[in-house]
């Protein structure tokens, strides 16, 4: 029953650019392996574009990747697009754009519970416990915590401790073996749920922006109205995979900054 | 324009399409791009060819559903259409006997400058503009070539499934366009046939670098347990399925113990 079921938003932070069917497969999955736990209800899905200051090589204007994105998930009825991310000036850590989202969910949760409270006043109702919110990742993301200086410590403890991670695979071992060496997640191993994903599907954006730049078609692997949006924009090109080209990117700055400021103290 | 020394080319899919998926048109485009960028060849139609329901496949649902999902899967499609001849057919039909079907019926357009088509009138008259403005040459015309996944061409190893005169017709006359998965080498099997090395040059293999695993065995099995198949088809699709309630675990037992017809057919002439 549906009262018993944790209700949870699946919050999924990255460049999308641009945004693929596999980016939306991954939500699908995602929300089919969580209930058929029996223990959880997915109440909605989130899709956050990283902001231009990530620096990434190839990374397109905020403002398309949202305008795509939101043309992709026209046709969802439970994934949205968020802006809050893409708009801040700088690069978000993504355990600060959970913190934000999170915010918001407790919020709405609390003013619907206020609604549904009885006349004497401050009793929620039992049969619907607050929601959660999971950070839904493809199979390599595991493996970035590994990477020096990219993240930092207390944040992959947040991230996995207090908020979960959904981590779609390919039957690899690589997400498992990926928890096992990281004492973090390992401690947190029962927050981290693996999915499965049993038809291997390689579209990546770095695949469709390579076939749109060779004059490739990548008709069925992005949706029919994102393809219109590249063309009418003429966005993917040769000059626009050489934006941010030898740029740092900026988590790796902001955290060494990070890191000589505790030094100083 | 280099029009001059371009060959137009009709590619023609067959199969079950039980479901029709994204990666059945995904095919379609791989072939295109991969013959087009030989500066050799202008594709001007895709034709897909649901097989009739006298194939007896386990899981075939009717063909008119099949048929009905892939105009729906192809009405974005400026290029590709569906042909309802095969699946009208009341028993199988040989493949090469499909392939001369369609070869007779463009020969016959090119002629008359007549499609003899169902497709939509806008599609119709794109694909003429396509078949026109290519060199009006009569000599080389039109070429068909199948289109198949290096399946299909393992497939031909299989005792009984093929006639050896088939395969050499589809291969000689018309020629293949192979769309293979890394893991799989289409050039060692080419190697180890006799018959498929003779007309290697009509064999087009086409490498699909990004793996796209979505076969419709695996869409029929999540849609028998409920699981989504969203982004795996066209919306349209997965709707008309609802609809109509396709896919249940009692569909996918239609022809459980029936032998597929090819088989049935060949091995009866083998041992008569």
């Amino acid at each position: 029953m549906v009262t018993h079921r944790i209700p949870i938003v699946l919050l999924a932070c990255g460049s999308f650019n641009p945004i693929t069917n596999q980016h939306m497969r991954l939500f699908e999955l995602a929300r089919d392996h969580m209930h058929s736990t029996g223990q959880y209800q997915v109440v909605g899905g989130i899709v956050s574009p990283v902001s231009d200051g990530y620096g990434k090589q190839g990374l397109v204007p905020a403002k398309h990747r949202i305008a795509m994105a939101k043309l992709a998930l026209q046709s969802s009825n439970w994934v949205r697009v968020d802006e809050w991310e893409s708009q801040q000036p700088d690069w978000t850590e993504t355990v600060v754009t959970m913190r934000y989202h999170y915010g918001r969910i407790l919020k709405e949760y609390r003013q619907s519970m206020g609604t549904h409270t009885d006349s004497s006043g401050n009793t929620p109702h039992l049969s619907s416990p607050s929601p959660h919110l999971k950070l839904l990742c493809g199979a390599d993301f595991l493996d970035t915590f590994k990477i020096p200086g990219l993240w930092q410590d207390d944040h992959v403890e947040e991230l996995a401790g207090h908020f979960g991670l959904i981590c779609v695979s390919r039957g690899n071992l690589q997400p498992e073996r990926a928890v096992h060496e990281s004492d973090t997640l390992s401690r947190h191993r029962h927050n981290i749920f693996l999915v499965r994903e049993w038809v291997r599907n390689e579209t990546s954006a770095t695949e469709v922006r390579r076939a749109l730049r060779r004059g490739l078609s990548v008709k069925y692997l992005i949706p029919d109205s994102v393809i219109d949006y590249i063309h009418q924009h003429n966005l993917y090109t040769e000059d626009s995979e050489r934006r941010n080209k030898g740029t740092v990117l900026r988590p790796l700055i902001k955290q060494a900054q990070q890191l000589v400021k505790s030094l100083d103290n | 324009m280099e029009s001059h020394t371009t060959v137009k080319v009709v590619l023609l899919a067959c199969g079950s399409f039980n479901p029709i998926t994204n990666m059945h048109l995904r095919m379609f485009e791989l072939a295109r791009d991969h013959l087009e960028d030989t500066g050799q060849y202008r594709v001007v139609k895709g034709i897909i060819s649901p097989v009739g329901d006298g194939y007896k496949k386990k899981g075939l649902i009717e063909a008119c559903h099949r048929l009905e999902m892939a105009r729906l899967a192809t009405e974005n499609s400026d290029w590709i259409t569906v042909d309802s001849w095969e699946s009208l057919q009341p028993e199988w039909v040989e493949t090469a006997k499909v392939a001369r079907h369609h070869y007779e019926d463009l020969l016959a357009a090119e002629q008359n400058d007549d499609e003899v088509d169902t497709v939509k009138y806008a599609k119709k008259r794109r694909i003429e503009e396509n078949e026109s403005s290519a060199h009006h040459s009569r000599g080389d015309g039109i070429h068909l070539m199948l289109l198949c996944g290096a399946d299909v061409l393992e497939s031909f190893g299989i005792p009984n499934l093929w006639k050896q005169e088939d395969i050499t017709e589809i291969v000689s006359r018309y020629g293949l366009v192979c769309i293979t998965r890394s893991g799989n080498d289409p050039h060692k099997f080419i190697y180890q046939s006799d018959t498929l090395w003779k007309y290697r040059k009509k064999i087009h293999v086409v490498p699909e670098w990004v793996t796209n695993e979505i076969s419709a065995t695996h869409v029929r099995r999540a849609l028998r347990r409920g699981w989504s198949v969203r982004y795996l088809l066209p919306e349209s699709v997965i709707y008309y399925i609802h609809e109509h309630g396709l896919y249940s675990a009692e569909s996918e037992q239609k022809n459980a113990n029936v032998i597929l017809a090819p088989l049935q057919r060949y091995t009866d002439a083998s041992s008569s």
